[in-house]
């Protein structure tokens, strides 16, 4: 049984730079890099290639040694030509310089036929060993699935609402077979379902003939998207229990797996955001450092270039590389000027979920906004209420499970919710937040409190 | 604007750690970020952009809505004046004379509230807070404009201290501290702010015969200790200089004796009206406290056992601080319920409990004053269940 469900709480940011539906021309790009900060949870990163190796599409490269069965692979074949390394020795990124031609790990193929008689056991193994198993994300906590356990179900929401996120249906199309075949897949990993999220305003999406899953369909503002809040709505998540989701590509990416016998880390990502000349997309793979995509094509200097979005986004040199989990580039203007009575002024200039006094941005509710990387005031305690409710459309209290972590209250965190959230849930909080609290942080401190407790 | 900003930059390092005057940094700040928003940056991870709003603007918008009782007050203070004293005079002259009056006493709340502030900002270490912006304008107009300064100074000190700071500041605090100052007022100095003598300023001259200074709801109390219909009794009271005074009309625009700025509910009403459309308080608050009020007063009316509980129930809510009460001091977010459905609990008690006291309370004919206060201290148990009902669903859904 679908459901239609709609969502009335939450904001759309609106942003100039959205991407237009096409495939841009770009100088090739010439190292990827996996970065393990990428993989929040993992702890104790350790590294099998040494500076000067040569790897194949899908060569393991990295394990997490609290995690050993599942291997981290290379995103493309050649040469390991840097393993970055920060202070203590952390590390930080490990870059390979491509082939102009992608040589590929040969994996064993499956029919729909070998899917289906396949133990699931062998499915995980196979999962985990060719580099697709970090595409599971593990809910409570947001981190890369244990593939001991098994979930409850299974979640994957085929549509993102955060600002000027990628078009799914532009991103999937033409990959309906392979996603089949990674729900069929999945669906042996799980003695529970296999429930697909889509976008009740879009038009038709080839996602929606998907079979052997339960489809349904959100509608609403921002954080509508999000696979956090549509498993709210479905089959909350209770104590105890563990839940899997993935983003749609990594659907794919298991789909080619079992049918091809390739790990394929080719993707398209969108190039957005009010600094970017020509906001189009490109054709890249997984870890893609982002020269190619940000020299030469935004409009001024000082930029600051964001792999994902600007809610959840992280900061990256403009030739850095982009997020594992990431689908798309952001370029926004630097924000570092002082503003003669800022906090006063009469602006229709910037955005604003609120209404006081001289923030006019609610008379234009169609308009599109190039905002940059101000803070626009200063840390303080909590002093506005109903705030954050009204952009969290869950039944949660954002504020007092905010309080809890603070507090390190491990009772009044896991009562309040702390199981059901990762920071994508709660980041319009932190974006509408007048006391301008690291939200995002302290959700992730909570987590961690949590789990290694 | 550049040479401001290149005097703060060349002063910067006197404040910065191992400046000499580094102690004061929180106050070089406070001016800094006052003249100029920080040029701070998000952080590399999380919310990338931010939203416009901070709290000083949200503080400022606040202010803003006062301003049309604050110059209403000024205004009323002159005119109640000349009304008194029996003399004819210009829309001016009772402004200007409302000013002398009024002026000083904000002067004085912000200057001993922000000299709190700053001591506490520097000593403790933290940023001056923008919360004061808004006490420091409350504590005046809930004050009569007769209010001795030294007495203004002392109650917001008191305030500041003991409501706010002791807790740790703006955001922190259980009381709202503009009710703390006029509730310490109350008790410690009741005869500069009760009976009949201290709401009209007469200066060295003598009231025209037959003047009375009561205000509204003593009138109305009086009435029901003596047995006379309250409504007839408050129209023909001070009828020697103005007719029909405590008519529902002229109570509702606020020509009448009281508070600075809590007089007129139709300038209460406008200063809601901002407070409401930026979103800065909450409507839900103001509407089940007024709607609490006038249920209470009719029943009130229903059970009346003497003519003060059975004056009409809408006069209630035009008489005394009321109005102002609920719409400033019951809607500070930080004192009030934080959660959406307990808002509407507190701000029906307050409702309720104001008339309550006003009614069946002879010591004070005034009752918003305690009702807030009374609330505030109990909005975090009325938090606590809406809390404990959620955390009760999450529990029930709950296999383990």
């Amino acid at each position: 049984m679908s459901k239609q469900i709609k969502l009335k709480k939450g904001f759309d940011i609106r942003l100039v730079g959205k991407a237009e539906n096409k495939i841009g021309d770009f100088q090739p790009v010439k190292t990827f890099a996996i970065k393990p900060t990428d993989f929040i949870g993992m702890r104790r990163p350790k590294v099998i290639v040494k500076e000067g190796d040569t790897v194949k599409a899908g060569s393991p490269i990295l394990f997490d040694k609290k995690l050993e069965k599942v291997q981290y692979v290379a995103p493309v074949s050649g040469e390991i030509v840097e393993i970055k390394r920060g202070e203590k020795r952390k590390l930080l990124e490990i870059k390979i310089l491509a082939d102009s031609e992608i040589n590929f790990e040969n994996f064993e193929k499956f029919t729909e036929a070998d899917i289906a008689a396949a133990s699931r056991e062998k499915l995980v193994d196979h999962m985990t060993a060719t580099g697709v198993w970090p595409q599971i994300i593990q809910r409570p906590y947001g981190v890369v699935a244990d593939p001991e356990d098994e979930p409850k179900n299974i979640f994957i929401s085929c549509f993102d609402t955060h600002p000027l996120a990628p078009d799914y249906d532009f991103l999937l199309k033409g990959q309906a077979n392979y996603f089949q075949a990674g729900i069929n897949v999945l669906k042996k990993l799980t003695k529970g379902g296999v429930f697909l999220g889509l976008s009740g305003e879009s038009k038709s999406s080839e996602m929606a003939n998907i079979q052997g899953v339960e489809t349904n369909y959100f509608s609403g503002p921002h954080p509508a998207g999000n696979v956090g809040v549509q498993i709210h709505h479905i089959a909350p998540i209770n104590k105890g229990e563990t839940i899997w989701t993935l983003n749609p590509y990594g659907v794919v990416q298991i789909g080619k797996l079992f049918t091809n016998g390739h790990y394929d880390a080719s993707k398209l990502i969108a190039l957005t955001g009010s600094e970017i000349k020509t906001p189009v997309y490109a054709q890249t793979y997984i870890g893609s450092c982002v020269d190619s995509y940000v020299a030469g094509n935004t409009n001024s200097d000082n930029v600051r270039v964001v792999s994902g979005n600007v809610l959840t986004g992280e900061k990256i040199k403009r030739d850095g590389y982009l997020g594992f989990y990431d689908h798309q580039l952001t370029a926004i203007p630097e924000g570092d000027y002082y503003e003669f009575l800022g906090w006063m002024k009469p602006t229709t200039e910037k955005l604003s979920y609120h209404k006081a006094l001289g923030l006019l941005s609610f008379l234009y509710p169609k308009k599109e906004y190039a905002l940059d990387s101000n803070v626009r005031g200063e840390e303080r305690a909590f002093v506005q209420t109903g705030v954050f409710e009204s952009v969290t459309p869950m039944d949660i209290y954002p504020v007092y499970l905010l309080k809890a972590i603070m507090a390190e209250d491990f009772d009044e965190m896991e009562e309040l919710g702390i199981y059901e959230v990762i920071e994508e849930d709660l980041a319009l909080c932190e974006f509408v937040d007048v006391s301008k609290h690291p939200v995002q942080e302290i959700v992730r401190k909570g987590i961690e409190l949590i789990q290694f407790s | 604007m550049k040479f401001l900003r290149d005097l703060l930059d060349k002063q910067k390092p006197l404040f910065q750690k191992g400046g000499k005057l580094e102690n004061l940094y929180y106050l070089y700040e406070a001016g800094e970020t006052f003249l100029f928003s920080p040029k701070h940056t998000t952080a590399p991870r999380g919310a990338q952009v931010k939203d416009a709003i901070d709290l000083k603007r949200m503080m400022i918008t606040v202010v803003i809505a006062m301003i049309p009782c604050l110059l209403f007050g000024i205004y009323n203070t002159g005119h109640m004046h000349y009304l008194a004293v029996g003399e004819a005079a210009s829309f001016g002259d009772k402004f200007i004379l409302g000013l002398t009056l009024v002026l000083p006493i904000v002067i004085v709340a912000y200057a001993a509230g922000g000299l709190v502030e700053a001591v506490f900002a520097v000593v403790r270490k933290h940023p001056i807070n923008e919360g004061f912006l808004v006490t420091g304008m409350l504590i005046p107009l809930v004050v009569p404009a007769t209010t001795p300064l030294w007495q203004v100074a002392l109650a917001t000190i008191f305030a500041v201290v003991i409501a706010k700071e002791v807790f740790g500041g703006t955001g922190m605090n259980i009381l709202n501290v503009a009710m703390t100052a006029r509730a310490f007022l109350y008790f410690a100095y009741p005869a500069q702010i009760s009976g009949d003598q201290v709401w009209t300023y007469l200066g060295d001259k003598t009231p025209v015969d037959g003047f009375s200074g009561a205000t509204a709801l003593s009138v109305a109390y009086q009435s029901g200790q003596e047995g006379v219909d309250a409504a007839s009794n408050l129209a023909s009271h001070n009828s020697a200089i103005m007719d029909n005074m405590f008519g529902f009309a002229n109570m509702f625009f606020g020509f009448i004796p009281g508070s600075i700025g809590e007089t007129s509910t139709l300038m209460v009403l406008l200063g809601a009206a901002i407070l409401l459309f930026t979103g800065v308080a909450s409507w839900k608050i103001m509407l089940s406290a007024f709607g609490g009020a006038y249920i209470m007063a009719a029943i009130m009316q229903l059970l009346a056992v003497n003519e003060f509980m059975a004056m009409p129930a809408h006069y209630h809510l035009v008489m005394g601080g009321i109005a102002f009460g609920i719409v400033f001091m019951a809607t500070d977010p930080v004192s009030a319920a934080q959660t959406e459905s307990g808002k509407w609990v507190y701000g029906l008690l307050i409702g309720v409990l104001t008339i309550i006291i006003r009614v069946t309370n002879p010591a004070y004919p005034e009752g918003i004053m305690l009702a807030v206060l009374f609330m505030n201290v109990f909005a975090p148990l009325i938090d606590h269940y809406v809390v404990k009902a959620n955390k009760k669903r999450r529990l029930q859904r709950a296999t383990v």
